[in-house]
């Protein structure tokens, strides 16, 4: 089974930074089966990897495996479209989407 | 709000060219100031400037923060300039945060999110650095690609809050649509208010003229008006005039050197002072270009260096006239001793000539300049430009005692661009203003000269009879009988000027 590898850049432990990865910890759980690692950079003590990286907006999560790499700003909070947007399988079945988009 | 204008700011002075002196010091220090202009105003080297002109002259590092152009872009642009980006990010005196996002490469948006990544990228930057100095270019670019303005606007907000809390002094720059439109397309202007310029870049009469407006710096004094800068390809962005006038004074000379002819001298009370400006005026045939010759060989006769500029002639007729004169062009400049240099108004602005004859006097360090005709440059400019090129060259000529002589035609030739007003700063610019003038008597015409000004001497109040012979121009007796010659054809029917354009 394919495993998922994540970055999730934040600005602190804001509020925002904590719902952030709660809601990429909950996507992945109901779609991934546990075969996922995320790491959660601050920025705010990493900034030199943000500027590696290239990042801009706090949150934004990247998928670093499998490619293609994507990318997606935000605090996640509509899981369909987040799920769509990181390329994760449907909850329905395994698999890419088979319903209705 | 307003802290009630008691507050005393400090300035940071930018070090661009001109531009502390019209901002009275510089910029508000650890503030930020927006520069809004239109697409190819000027923005971008503005910005880079500012970090450029730190690192040069004040040894202060700068972050350069772009949202549109990459690094190596900006690196090759500017290597033109003579700006060595490159080996100052490696002396660790200038360091980029890319926040460059072409279109195809910007991530969705899923939920709320702030600037927390590029705030912490440019703090971080400039930490690294002990950066001073912060530009931001230019904001269009982050509008576009981050669709909820509202959310961008706070975020900028943000990050020019934390800038301000470390006493970074910043420039943020940002798109205008039109040139008179509101600041900024943006609304930008809300979170910098404080302080504003807008760059211009409009076409007048033909030409391009590029103007610098501060347009508020809030609670500190700063010069009103729109100036006009220039774009040097060694020296960058030049705001002129004032860019040369925050010299200290010279002391005044006390030395007299000769205008070239020894009546006129002695009707300005024994030559001029050295470092006067000297202005002849009359119309075309009057007798000005033989004064300015005159004038450059008094000072080869010395073995003054003479710089020599001729607006209206080509080399080959003036090389012609001085030869009727009995003097030799090629011969002063193979003795190194003159530096004549003819180009017709039109081949660049008045601004790039500025340039040219600001640097031809800092190589040739010449002792005498000529100018001949003002007039021929007003057909290249408005009046008021023409006054700010008289005053930024006079100031040039000043500092460095170099007795500079102007000519000008009493009205435009082609036309009468030059108002009496104009025309009279002009004169109050100058030290000795010499007026030549043709009038009617018993049916021939006639020339007069006449001292109307010479600071600091006592001079000839009359006005003179002159005659030009093979040797130049021999001045005469005082004319007694009631004449209005110097008000001019119109105001005197009985004496009347040639036509402005006379035949071979």
């Amino acid at each position: 089974m394919t495993t998922y590898s994540f970055q999730l850049y934040v600005a602190g432990l804001s509020e925002r930074s904590v719902l952030a990865e709660a809601n990429l910890r909950a996507l992945c759980e109901s779609r991934l089966a546990g075969s996922y690692e995320i790491e959660v950079v601050d920025v705010t003590k990493r900034p030199g990897l943000a500027e590696d990286e290239h990042v801009l907006a706090t949150p934004t999560a990247v998928r670093l495996a499998p490619l293609p790499q994507l990318r997606v700003i935000g605090d996640l909070s509509d899981h369909r479209r987040a799920a769509m947007a990181l390329g994760l399988p449907d909850i329905s079945g395994p698999g890419p989407a088979g319903g209705t988009t | 709000m307003s802290t009630g204008g008691t507050e005393v700011i400090e300035r940071l002075a930018t070090g661009i060219s001109g531009f502390d002196q019209i901002a009275l010091g510089g910029f508000p220090k650890g503030r930020p100031t927006l520069v809004a202009g239109t697409t190819g105003s000027g923005k971008t080297l503005f910005a880079a400037e500012f970090l450029a002109r730190g690192i040069t002259k004040f040894g202060e590092p700068g972050v350069f923060v772009t949202f549109e152009e990459s690094p190596s872009d900006i690196r090759t642009n500017f290597a033109s300039l003579g700006f060595p980006i490159a080996q100052w990010e490696s002396e660790g005196k200038w360091a980029f945060v890319d926040a460059a996002v072409t279109t195809a490469e910007m991530p969705p948006v899923v939920g709320a999110y702030d600037f927390g990544a590029l705030a912490a990228r440019i703090r971080h930057a400039a930490d690294r650095i002990g950066a001073s100095r912060v530009a931001m270019d230019s904001l269009g670019a982050i509008f576009t690609r981050f669709a909820n303005s509202a959310i961008v606007r706070q975020e900028l907000a943000r990050i020019s809050d934390i800038l301000r809390e470390d006493g970074v002094t910043s420039v943020v720059t940002a798109e205008r649509t039109h040139e008179h439109d509101g600041v900024s397309r943006y609304g930008v202007e809300e979170f910098v208010l404080d302080n504003v310029i807008i760059l211009r870049n409009v076409l007048a009469g033909e030409r391009r003229r590029r103007t610098i407006e501060i347009v508020k710096f809030r609670g500190a004094a700063h010069r009103t008006g729109e100036w006009l800068f220039t774009i040097d390809p060694g020296e960058g962005l030049i705001v002129i005039p004032l860019a040369f006038l925050g010299h200290p004074a010279t002391p005044a000379s006390q030395v007299r050197v000769s205008t070239g002819n020894p009546g006129l001298d002695e009707m300005c009370g024994g030559g001029i002072y050295k470092d006067a400006i000297i202005l002849f005026t009359g119309p075309s045939g009057a007798g000005k270009t033989l004064a300015s010759l005159k004038f450059v060989a008094a000072g080869v006769a010395v073995g003054e260096r003479c710089l020599a500029f001729t607006f209206d002639e080509t080399r080959e007729q003036v090389v012609r006239t001085a030869a009727g004169w009995g003097l030799d062009v090629n011969a002063m400049e193979e003795a190194g001793l003159l530096q004549l240099d003819c180009d017709y108004p039109e081949v660049a602005s008045l601004e790039d000539h500025f340039i040219r004859i600001r640097r031809a006097v800092a190589d040739f360090a010449p002792q005498r300049l000529v100018l001949d005709t003002l007039s021929a440059l007003e057909r290249i400019v408005t009046p008021r430009a023409l006054l700010d090129f008289v005053i930024a060259l006079g100031a040039v000529a000043r500092e460095r005692e170099i007795t500079t002589l102007f000519t000008s035609a009493p009205a435009g030739r082609f036309t009468p661009m030059l108002t009496p007003s104009i025309a009279g700063e002009i004169a109050s610019l100058t030290d000795v203003s010499v007026a030549l003038r043709f009038y009617e008597d018993a049916g021939e015409i006639r020339r007069a000269i006449a001292v109307l000004q010479a600071r600091g001497s006592a001079h000839d109040f009359a006005v003179r009879t002159a005659t030009i012979d093979a040797d130049g121009m021999r001045i005469g007796e005082p004319i007694t009988r009631p004449t209005r010659i110097l008000s001019g054809a119109s105001a005197s029917p009985g004496y009347l000027e040639p036509p402005a354009e006379p035949g071979p």
